[in-house]
């Protein structure tokens, strides 16, 4: 990979906020990560997990307890907000009401003191990128949810700032306006080749947008990686719990080695699973296998067990088996013909997994 | 058997019913307690004064032309009457005066309360009404005592050295301007905490975010949205000072009369009920001429921002 200069940096950042009485709550504990220029980076994790107080960090409205958070190389600590070249798309959009959908987008721009020419054209231009020209004189409170978003997002985007900040910006939209929103998103990341940082509760979200993601729970990043990475090669129980629907089993660790493992289940079945690092022989572990990388077969398999419930969802099928050792276990079939798949309730059926499928987890 | 539209016909119809009834003890106090003592006055100031105060049943103009003019003793010429404007003028230039300080003073007041958490909001809040729980009479006093010859203010003047001697404050139009406004002032915090609390301080973020400064957000985006505040404090400072008695009557003295003490003048010692009802109908075209220019002004600065 070629050298690249991070565009946004944290070391170290703390953020407690001193509660009533005893109770502080360590809203970012020791937090470091590096975000790349032209990036598109996502802070993925359940509400209360940090992720907005790290973007509040970026754009300025607060102030991290501990640790420093580099813009281009440079210590923004000392600038206000107003002085940082980052941008933020709020949730609630945060558009001024008194003002119209033109003067809402030049609003940064009057404010940085720029000519009015040169104002003008950049709100054409602004409007343009969002496809809002017929809007530009109504008022905020005239114009549809998904209007506001881009109102928003034009807003944020026309000072042209180093950095854009977006804090689940498509949170209150509709389903198919949302994905509609996803990839107008990914397109201006492409032509506007500003960094994004965008925080998400929502990991479909998250694995279709970003570049890279990291995961984070209570105050912790507990993974950084590509949406592959943390989707097909999750670093703890966590992440794999948390994107995605998983598959876990314990057992007993058999034999390791050459980045394998075979683990026996209580049921006595054995499976091979990749292991990230040594696992002590004889131990407990816990290891991950995700319902679209199993398959049902009629005879024997990896596993044993008997069919719960199916539950047709249109593209797919999940069908719930009861394994032999007690465990639950889901596996799901992509509908690829009109029929049914092939399973009634109440089968006695095996469990094929793929190769490289099971994953060792550290918990 | 009802159909179905003659059932909802009759349930608007007594819909409609109940709503008059229930407006009606509304209208009857706007009727009885508003616009008939209103109808009185502008009855009494068309006719002649009583040798010992009450009127004369004789249609006169008299007191209307007095107004404004006064009739020469000697050889019944009008000229204008210089006493009238010129309390007209301080009631105006006083009452304007006490809303722009109370605006001020108000202001930042109101952004605190509003910018604390919750729940202390309400602590300030019922700290901010504790005067009105004091007569006015009483509270004015109490402004006499600090600003009297040997009051607070002259006391600490002359302690710190500033001056030697007592500086006069009593009986002054500053007394009487700094009088109004310790009364006013509630009266335009509450209505700016208001309009502040409903502030989504987002925006101000929003602001920040956009290169504002602290002056330019407070221009730009706070300003424009408390002005329903702004106009409905204002109102309600200027128009109570407009027609303020008890505070230009204790801290103005005999010298430094309003509007409201000359009203005063005229049914007690003037015994001139019509010269009285007429300036009190003066009075009341002023503040809604005020009002009108006032409130269409401030709506239409308003509008051109977007």
């Amino acid at each position: 990979m070629t050298a690249i200069r991070p565009a946004v940096e944290a070391k170290g950042v703390s953020r407690i906020f001193q509660g009533a009485g005893q109770d502080a709550v360590k809203a970012l504990d020791n937090v470091s990560v590096s975000i790349r220029e032209n990036e598109f980076f996502t802070l993925l994790g359940p509400s209360g997990c940090g992720k907005t107080t790290l973007l509040r960090l970026i754009a300025g409205f607060d102030y991290p307890t501990d640790g420093e958070i580099l813009l281009h190389g440079q210590d923004i600590a000392p600038l206000p907000p107003f002085k940082r070249p980052v941008n933020t798309v709020f949730q609630s959009y945060a558009l001024f009401p008194h003002m119209t959908v033109a003067e809402n987008i030049g609003f940064g721009l009057k404010m940085l003191g720029k000519p009015k020419a040169e104002i003008a054209a950049r709100v054409d231009a602004m409007l343009k990128l969002v496809h809002m020209q017929e809007q530009r004189n109504r008022r905020t409170s005239q114009i549809s949810g998904g209007q506001q978003q881009r109102v928003a997002l034009a807003r944020a985007l026309a000072p042209q700032p180093k950095v854009l900040l977006l804090d689940e910006p498509l949170s209150a939209l509709d389903y198919k306006l949302r994905k509609e929103m996803q990839i107008e998103l990914k397109r201006l990341q492409h032509e506007t080749g500003i960094t994004f940082i965008f925080v998400t509760h929502d990991q479909e979200e998250a694995l279709t947008m970003s570049d890279r993601i990291a995961v984070m729970s209570s105050g912790n990043i507990l993974q950084v990686g590509t949406p592959w990475d943390v989707y097909d090669r999750p670093a703890e129980r966590f992440v794999a719990d948390f994107i995605g629907e998983t598959n876990f089993l314990t057992g007993t660790i058999e034999s390791a080695g050459n980045g394998h493992a075979r683990i026996v289940l209580s049921s006595g079945a054995r499976i091979c699973a990749t292991a990230a690092k040594d696992f002590q022989l004889g131990s407990m572990a816990t290891l991950m296998v995700r319902p679209e990388h199993a398959r049902l077969v009629k005879g024997t398999g990896d596993l044993a067990g008997t069919i719960e419930t199916i539950v047709y969802f249109g593209t797919d099928t999940h069908i719930h088996v009861r394994l032999d050792g007690g465990e639950a276990f889901i596996v799901r079939q992509q509908n690829s013909r009109c029929a049914n798949c092939g399973f009634e309730r109440g089968d006695k059926v095996g469990i094929q997994i793929g190769d490289d499928a099971a994953q060792l987890l550290k918990d | 058997m009802a159909s179905a539209k003659e059932i909802a016909d009759k349930a608007e119809r007594d819909d409609i019913q109940s709503r008059w009834l229930l407006s009606t003890p509304a209208l009857l106090i706007v009727f009885l307690a508003a616009l008939g003592p209103l109808l009185i006055v502008v009855v009494y100031s068309f006719l002649t004064p009583g040798n010992y105060g009450d009127v004369k049943w004789q249609f006169s103009t008299n007191a209307w032309v007095s107004v404004l003019l006064e009739r020469d003793v000697f050889d019944d010429t009008l000229s204008l009457a210089g006493a009238h404007l010129s309390i007209f003028w301080r009631s105006v230039s006083l009452s304007a005066m006490t809303t722009i300080l109370t605006l001020i003073f108000g202001f930042p007041t109101a952004y605190f309360i509003a910018t604390r958490p919750e729940h202390r909001r309400d602590i300030w809040l019922f700290l901010i009404t504790i005067p009105f729980w004091t007569n006015l009479l009483i509270r004015t006093f109490a402004m006499q005592e600090v600003l009297r010859n040997d009051g607070i203010v002259n006391w600490v003047l002359q302690a710190l050295g500033i001056t030697d001697h007592p500086v006069q404050l009593m009986y002054t139009n500053f007394a009487v301007l700094a009088g109004m406004v310790y009364v006013f002032l509630p009266l335009m915090v509450l209505p700016l905490y208001a309009s502040m609390e409903k502030i989504d301080f987002r925006l101000v973020e929003a602001g920040y975010d956009l290169y504002a400064t602290r002056l330019q957000v407070l221009r730009r985006i706070i300003i424009p949205l408390v002005t329903p505040g702004i106009v409905a404090g204002s109102i309600l400072v200027f128009i109570p000072s407009l027609g303020a008695y008890v505070t230009p009557r204790v801290l103005g003295g005999g010298t430094n009369l309003m509007i409201g003490n000359l009203i005063e003048l005229q049914f007690g010692q003037g015994r001139n009920w019509p010269l009285g009802a007429a300036l009190s109908i003066a009075l009341m075209t002023i503040v809604m001429v005020a009002l009108l220019f006032y409130v269409r002004n401030t709506t239409r600065s308003d509008g051109s921002h977007g």
